[in-house]
């Protein structure tokens, strides 16, 4: 009987060669990933089981990426991050990108992609549910809690159910309009917040390999949203391009049988979707933007691991580029190298940087920011009765900070094309 | 474990995700600190909408005034209970507020996860909706050896489904004691 991609790397990892779907398996892991929220209490409860001798498994394969409120008066966030530091001294954790330093990177979905840590074939667990992000290169990633993180990072082992699988096809080449974030969000709208609990999310078809990497990582993003274990694209020669450069040789592409089993299957033409929003309080609350045209709004956001990529702002560049922002709007790059990118790349000679400055945006630093609400000081926190429009992944009550404040959550070019009017706008308006 | 799990129940909706259970802001306190870290049970489930908390008619406080621990001890949920963040401050939160147990038609993955590797609470599952068979303060009963849910209020008697092969992790307090058991560690 054919296997998913996701079985395969499953029975790799746990060194079998048939498993069975439902069955619990221990799987080796490749990479351990934490980040400030999460690290402490990890390293917590690590000290606290294994004691005395508590040691981690392979202090190569653990990554500790600070992320979540790094620019923050707030006393406590600030003592994760020490907490961070300390523990990555006194155990000789090279892979840790500290704050204040040259090494300090931002998002953690974003800079396990720019750092290499992707790899096709691999089984990557990080504490942090977006985790899923990481299975656009073609790898089983998904998100666990602290006690598993610790468990991790004394054994190097995870029990996991084998899930069932979910196929999301979509055919065609996606129009100028469309984006990777308007596929999430149709597929969020038709299967809901729990439609792929405990299940794997698979991405194929010609409009999902015609997208750059950081395209595919919005999609693996949300899989989390629909509930899913992981969201997984499997390794094409667009991947092994990106790999290589970051210097990775040693990787293993699988790709799903035609035999395979799924649970349910989805196909898409993409010619016929349109941009979409998913409106409060709920990332499966689908419509079109259309229908939700010239709602008004007071703020919007351009950031985090879902729509703070390079692309993303490429996207948001050329829809604001001449143009002026009505309401204040936020530009939050995912990572300290994309907002070198933003520097360095241009449209017809202006910089992204200077075309979001010129259009009147606040340009924040590399972090997850807003995204999360975070403490009182966060850049572009909502405040009051806020109503949002962003390129994140959660609109949640209270998600990007004041609980009366409502988020609709779009593509970057729905978000910079609302920015422009005030309300929300159907991007094909600018393009 | 315990067999017998005895508390009044909370009741809640659908997708009660892991933002309503303990909110962004409150995940910088201490989880080992024991004074500091009751601020968890203080504000646990402190975002739920105020008209959706304690239902059938809402308006209960999980938490009153400035206590950290609640009065109710199981919760009874519908499905996709504990979606959104990969925050284990979320069951952590409703153990140190009391809560023995949950009980809903679903559980995203990782609330599921940390609940029984965490050794926290027990996440039940069951076969039908509960949550508008329940009403918030009901005395309820859960015979884990039977799989049986007792409302003593209303005097019917459920059927949960059974644990499964999480089973053995939830019999040791968690996957470090399971683990211990087991020789791995
Ligand atoms: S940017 Fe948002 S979704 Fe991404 S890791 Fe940070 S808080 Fe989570």
């Amino acid at each position: 009987m054919g296997m998913t991609i996701t079985e395969k790397i499953m029975a790799k990892s746990a060194g079998k060669k048939n498993i069975s779907i439902g069955e619990s398996i221990w799987l080796n892991v490749d990479t351990l990933m934490t980040h400030d929220v999460c690290g402490p209490p990890v390293i917590g409860i690590w000290k606290n089981e294994f004691g005395e001798k508590a040691k981690i498994w392979n202090k190569d394969k653990l990554v500790i990426f600070p992320d979540h409120y790094i620019f923050t008066a707030n006393k406590h966030a600030n003592r994760n991050v020490d907490i961070l530091r300390q523990f990555a001294k006194e155990n000789d954790v090279d892979n840790y990108y500290d704050v204040g330093t040259d090494r300090y990177k931002g998002v953690c979905h974003v800079a396990l992609a720019e750092e290499g840590y992707n790899v096709p074939g691999n089984v990557l667990i990080g504490t942090d549910s977006n985790t899923c992000t990481s299975g656009a290169f073609g790898m089983f990633a998904t998100g666990v809690g602290n006690t598993d993180g610790a468990f991790i990072m004394g054994t190097g082992k995870i029990w996991e159910k084998v899930p069932e699988s979910m196929k999301f096809t979509f055919n065609g080449e996606l129009p100028e309009y469309l984006t990777a974030k308007d596929l999430i969000l149709t597929i969020l709208g038709d299967i809901t917040t729990d439609g792929a609990t405990y299940r794997a999310m698979e991405f194929d078809g010609s409009g999902v390999f015609s997208l750059n990497m950081d395209e595919r990582m919005t999609l693996t993003n949300m899989a989390i949203e629909a509930g899913g274990m992981n969201g997984i694209i499997a390794a094409d020669s667009v991947t092994e391009e990106y790999v290589k450069s970051k210097g990775i040789t040693d990787y293993e592409i699988f790709n799903s049988d035609n035999d395979a089993i799924y649970h349910s299957k989805y196909n898409y033409d993409v010619s016929k979707l349109e941009p979409v929003v998913a409106k409060p309080h709920s990332p499966d609350n689908k419509d079109t933007v259309r229908n939700v045209a010239g709602t008004k709004l007071t703020k919007c956001y351009i950031g985090s691991c879902t729509g703070g990529k390079l692309s993303d702002f490429k996207m948001a560049a050329k829809i604001l580029i001449g143009n002026k922002v009505k309401i204040p709007t936020f530009i939050v790059p995912a990572s300290t190298q994309v907002a070198k990118e933003l520097a360095e790349e241009t449209i017809d000679g202006v910089s992204l940087i200077d075309i979001f400055k010129n259009s009147g945006c606040d340009i924040g630093q590399s972090s997850c920011a807003a995204c999360l609400g975070g403490p009182d000081d966060t850049f572009g926190r909502s405040v009051d009765k806020d109503v949002v429009i962003s390129t994140t992944n959660r609109n949640f009550p209270g998600r990007m900070g004041s609980k009366k404040s409502e988020v609709y959550l779009a593509s970057p070019l729905t978000v910079a094309a609302s920015a422009i009017n005030g309300v929300i706008t159907d991007p094909r308006d600018f393009l | 474990m315990e067999n017998i799990i005895k508390g009044k129940a909370f009741v809640l909706g659908d997708n009660i995700h892991t933002d309503q259970i303990i909110p962004a802001e409150h995940l910088v306190y201490s989880l080992t600190d024991e004074e500091e870290s009751k601020k968890y049970g203080h504000f646990a489930l402190s975002s739920v909408p105020i008209e959706k908390s304690g239902l059938p008619n809402g308006g209960i406080k999980f938490i009153e005034g400035d206590n950290y621990i609640s009065e109710y001890k199981i919760i009874i949920g519908g499905s996709n209970f504990g979606c959104g963040s990969s925050r284990e401050h979320a069951p952590f939160a409703l153990q140190k507020a009391g809560v023995l147990a949950i009980v809903a038609e679903s559980y995203a993955r990782i609330f599921y996860r940390n609940s029984v590797d965490g050794g926290f609470l027990v996440p039940l599952e069951t076969p039908e909706k509960l949550n508008n068979l329940v009403s918030t303060g009901d005395e309820i009963e859960i015979d884990l050896s039977t799989y049986f849910l007792t409302n003593k209020t209303t005097d019917k008697t459920y059927t949960l489904n059974n644990l499964g092969n999480v089973l053995p992790i939830v019999e040791a307090g968690g996957i470090f004691d399971y683990a211990r058991k087991n020789n791995m560690i």
